[in-house]
């Protein structure tokens, strides 16, 4: 099936499309929501809900009996928020830290699920076909009404993310100064915290409770790279997250054996693999290119500042000397020098040098500079 | 009980002290966390090994599978270098990508690989006997048995050999470096160790299962108590305990060994968690509790020692100025008169000597930083606490 | 200077985990002074602010400004936490920190306008730093993150400020930069209080201070009182500093 084909089918085949919708709409509230994850740096309290979440999907299961994703949310959403309690708890009361705390809950809950799991599996009522998809989502289980449910909770939460923006930003920024300016750190707390669960437990369905936290990091990680606008940040990892959920999905829908968890996770990583390598303000290779560039800059201008001091002690400034008395400057190459007369630093003539109007002036001005930052 | 169930409950013992050990100086190093990502990782080292081999239990496996462990610690580190992302982002984001790329490359392969889903999260506890070393036509015993005991085997080595180096680097880093021990060796040491009993572990218990061995035994432990060798001796008891006792509410429920075994320490946890005579909730809650009141009660006798004047020392002035309630105010007062440290005349509060004595150090202790001192002189002063 | 008390602090007692970290405080802060608040590590100056800010519950005391409670006059008080305690790489440009001094005033929901703009980018005139307006903050030098902290203080039109070491890790530039902005605040009729760390320069820079540790050791002027009794007692045995007076 090439990529025509599938656009196609993505817009007339009714599965397909419930589908691309729930994973877009599922990465874009993940991006949007986990950029207060990452900024907060609660990064991996996002793993520890989702994973606390199994427990209460599969004693959902246990009371109702049936499969009933709008209850599961629900049971997911009270163990998610008892782990995220008890962590609160572990770390306040107790002397164990909060990498402890988090570990803890994420295993413990994680390892309470299983049990509960494998125990449903063996009941002989045939009905609990498709819970072990929570591990690893499948996007193919997901219905109109969930595709809906996240659109009506995308929504609700963009609705107060715009309400509060200010204060949550300035939240983020500098906790202590809000609370002098009046403003109820703890309701926004809440907030903040009530957003991250809210998005890992709707995406349980379609990524997982193993690999949820990465949807919720990796799109605001990639969008951080590209800007300094809190704003722009967020709809950009919106923008990434969707992105990943379409994709994902594509990639997963068109072949078999492929749960849509690792799929999207691996997209969205992607992304940040090339924003962490190629962003231009932050990325790594450009990071290197002005390293090296100020490297050489550095060489080309203690060079030049040697010749200036040659130069300056005749009165004609334009005075040729012999390059050899370089030859004992470290730093001193004949790429450097011909790097200097492409410049137009210097002028150079066989095996003699002289040091140009312009470059005696750039020369002047560097040591200006050199004086001056070593006064500041 | 059959041989094979013997056989499951000591493999199962066996991990969970190989686990107990490293994941002791973990929490002790704050790196809890490093395992999830350890756990999580190996998975495609796994894969690829098994691809070559096409045998779960060769020790190619766990030489790939401890690699891509480091590469992880390696990356993770990486990554936290070049300031991109904060550090715990840096983690949640290595971790599940290598996950991901293991778990694709099984439902690629599914048809021809032993390993399946199930396997991966949960381990294969059930089955560890059927797999036995054959040598020369007789039966060693299950393979995994082996292979795990090996590891105990090395990281016990380890652990006697290095003991003083590794409680020096755990607790006093500065220290450490200043006798010559590499902080470095003993962080690579300690992630390789971790890498390697995960893996060992990996096949019993699973991925995420094996973060539990790890972390809950040293952080039950580590509410009893704060000595290093004690609690590495605690955590190896309730991993052990939790590991037989898992196997036996595993047997009645007819469930996953490994998540019961986890569900059992999880219950563990919480009892510690809530009853732990000094660390417990409830014994926290309480002395706070008292703490509050007998922490008020060093306020007002040190304002009573501050003040000479009469309107100063007025029993109305603790809830007008000091701004304290009136259940507060009264449970001071009783308090301050029941040991003894003020008397009252016409409702003005003045310091008896033991109260005027009492303050004196007090004061003394907390400006010169010594605040454990101040239990001490607790004890020493007071008749009835709060 | 007038004889009205800005900051009336009374028996005040905090406790971190229920050991006390300042001790029976009472302390007033007249109206109009450049207050230095000076003592060794862990004597409890920034909790003291923090305290006064209500960013901390204080176990015991009372706290007024202009004779109310706190939370009736936060309008008149701003405030410059440590340099440290924010993460500078952070989303987010220089004059947009600057704006946030003015969502006090507007609170809840509301977003900052042209007006307020206008007041952060005169703010930012003032300290110096209107070309860097749109840095991104973790591309500023210490010292002018520090001013940066100095103009977001300075949009929220203030009678009192509270600053927390305002000088540390900054460049000389920036320091006198920011000294002469607060003698300019003190000549206005404001009331300045600072965390200060370096003994030498408190009598250049201050007329007032106050010696801290655990319990407050002394209060006033420093023509006064910023000799080496109170230096001894508030840092121990036989603290000697050479004060060119």
């Amino acid at each position: 099936m090439d990529l025509q084909e599938y656009i196609e089918l993505v817009f007339t085949d009714y599965t397909l499309r419930t589908i691309t919708l729930g994973t877009a709409i599922l990465g874009a509230i993940c991006g949007m929501l986990g950029s207060f994850a990452v900024l907060r740096k609660q990064s991996l309290l996002g793993d520890a809900i989702s994973h606390a979440a199994l427990p209460g999907i599969a004693i959902a299961f246990l009371i109702i009996g049936t499969k009933n994703s709008s209850i599961f949310l629900l049971g997911a959403l009270i163990s998610g928020l008892i782990g995220t309690f008890w962590i609160r708890g572990i770390t306040n009361k107790t002397h164990l830290k909060s990498d402890t705390a988090l570990g803890l809950i994420l295993s413990l809950f994680f390892g309470f699920g299983m049990l509960l799991l494998t125990y449903i599996q063996k009941l002989p009522n045939a009905n609990q076909a498709g819970l072990e998809s929570y591990l690893f989502g499948q996007a193919a289980t997901l219905l109109e009404s969930d595709v809906w449910l996240m659109a009506i909770v995308t929504g609700i939460s963009l609705i107060i993310l715009l309400l509060f923006w200010k204060e949550l930003k300035i939240l983020l920024f500098d906790a202590d100064f809000t609370k002098t300016l009046g403003f109820n750190t703890k309701f926004l707390d809440i907030l903040i915290t009530s957003f991250i669960v809210v998005a890992i437990v709707l995406g349980l369905q379609t990524v997982g409770v193993v690999l949820m936290s990465a949807m919720l990091l990796a799109p605001s990680a990639a969008a951080r790279q590209w800007t300094n606008n809190l704003a722009i940040m967020v709809i950009l990892a919106a923008i990434f997250g969707a992105l990943s959920g379409i994709i994902g999905t594509a990639i997963s829908a068109s072949h078999n054996n492929l749960s849509t968890g690792p799929v999207i996770v691996l997209v969205a990583g992607s992304f940040v693999l090339f924003s962490f390598i190629f962003s231009p303000g932050r990325g790594l290779l450009f990071r290197e290119i002005r390293f090296r560039k100020n490297r050489n800059d550095l060489q080309l201008h203690k060079t030049l500042s040697f010749m200036y001091n040659i130069a300056s002690t005749h009165e004609d400034i334009s005075h040729p000397h012999a390059i050899k008395i370089l030859n004992n400057f470290q730093g001193f190459t004949r790429k450097s020098l011909q790097k200097l007369e492409d410049r137009d630093y210097v002028k150079i003539q066989g095996n003699m040098w002289s040091m140009t109007k312009s470059g005696y002036n750039t020369a002047a001005n560097l040591y200006d500079q050199l004086i001056k930052e070593e006064n500041e | 009980m059959s041989n094979a169930q013997i056989e499951i409950q000591l493999i199962a013992s066996l991990v969970a002290i190989s686990c107990a050990i490293p994941g002791t100086f973990l929490v002790l190093r704050k790196m809890a966390l490093i395992t999830d990502a350890i756990s999580h990782s190996i998975l495609p080292g796994i894969v690829i090994g098994f691809f070559i081999t096409h045998d779960l239990s060769s020790p190619l496996l766990i030489i790939m599978a401890a690699a891509s462990g480091v590469l992880t610690v390696v990356l993770v580190e990486f990554i936290q270098k070049t300031g991109l992302v904060k550090e715990d982002t840096a983690i949640g984001l290595v971790f599940p990508a290598l996950f991901s790329i293991g778990i694709i490359l099984i439902a690629q392969n599914a048809n021809d690989v032993h390993l399946d889903i199930d396997a991966v999260l949960l381990g294969e506890l059930a089955f560890a006997p059927f797999d036995r070393l054959m040598f020369d036509g007789t039966d060693l015993g299950p393979k995994s048995l082996w292979i795990i005991g090996i590891i105990l085997l090395i990281t016990l080595g380890l652990l006697f050999a290095f003991f003083k180096e590794l409680k020096v680097s755990t607790f006093d880093a500065g220290l450490a470096s200043a006798l010559g021990l590499s902080p470095v060796v003993m962080h690579y040491g300690l992630m390789t160790v971790s890498s390697i009993t995960t893996v060992g572990a990996f096949d019993a218990v699973g991925a995420i299962l094996v973060i539990a061995l790890m972390i809950a035994p040293a952080a039950t432990a580590y509410l009893l108590t704060n000595n290093l060798k004690k609690m590495l001796i605690l955590a190896v008891i309730f991993g052990v305990g939790s590991a037989i006792i898992g196997y036996w509410v595993a047997h009645v429920l007819d469930s996953s060994i490994s998540g019961s075994m986890t569900t059992v320490l999880g219950l563990l946890f919480l009892m510690v968690y809530l009853f732990a005579p000094n660390k417990g909730l409830f014994s926290v809650l309480y002395r706070q509790k008292q703490q509050r009141i007998e922490v008020s009660l060093l306020t007002f006798l040190l304002h009573l020692a501050n003040h000479e004047e009469k309107e100063e020392r007025h029993v109305k002035h603790l809830n007008e100025h000091i701004n304290w309630q009136k259940v507060r105010s009264k449970s001071v007062l009783n308090l301050a008169l029941k040991n003894n440290m003020i008397t009252i005349h016409n409702d003005i509060v003045s310091l008896t000597d033991k109260g005027q004595h009492f303050t004196t150090e007090a004061i003394d202790y907390i400006v010169t930083n010594k605040n454990s001192e101040i239990e001490n002189m607790k004890d020493r002063f007071f008749l009835f606490r709060g | 200077m007038s004889e009205k008390i800005a900051v009336q602090i009374d028996d005040l007692t905090v406790a971190y985990n229920y050991k006390p970290v300042l001790w029976d405080i009472d302390l007033a802060i007249p109206e109009g002074v450049l207050m230095a608040i000076v003592g060794p590590n862990g004597a409890g100056k920034s909790t003291l602010i923090k305290a006064i800010l209500d960013i901390i519950k204080p176990i015991a005391g009372s706290i007024q400004i202009y004779n109310k409670p706190y939370k009736k006059q936060r309008s008149l008080v701003a405030y410059v936490p440590q340099k440290g305690s924010v993460d500078w790489d952070f989303p987010t440009t220089a004059l947009d920190v600057v704006m946030m001094g003015t969502y006090g005033s507007l609170g809840w929901i509301k977003r900052p306008g042209q007006k307020q703009k206008k007041a952060a980018l005169e703010a930012l005139e003032k300290v110096g730093m209107l070309s860097f307006k749109h840095r991104q903050i973790s591309q500023l030098s210490g010292g002018q993150q520090q001013r940066i902290f100095l103009a977001r203080a300075l949009v929220q039109n203030a009678s009192i400020y509270f600053m927390d070491e305002p000088f540390q890790g900054v460049d000389a530039t920036t320091e006198k930069a920011i000294i002469n902005i607060l003698k300019e605040l003190r000549k206005a009729g404001k009331t300045v209080v600072v965390v200060h760390h370096d003994l030498q320069t408190v009598p250049e820079y201050f007329d007032w201070v106050t010696f801290l540790n655990v319990k407050k050791i002394a209060t006033g002027p420093v023509k006064d009182i910023f000799n080496d009794d109170n230096l001894t007692k508030t840092y121990g045995i036989n603290y000697k500093v050479s004060i060119q007076q």
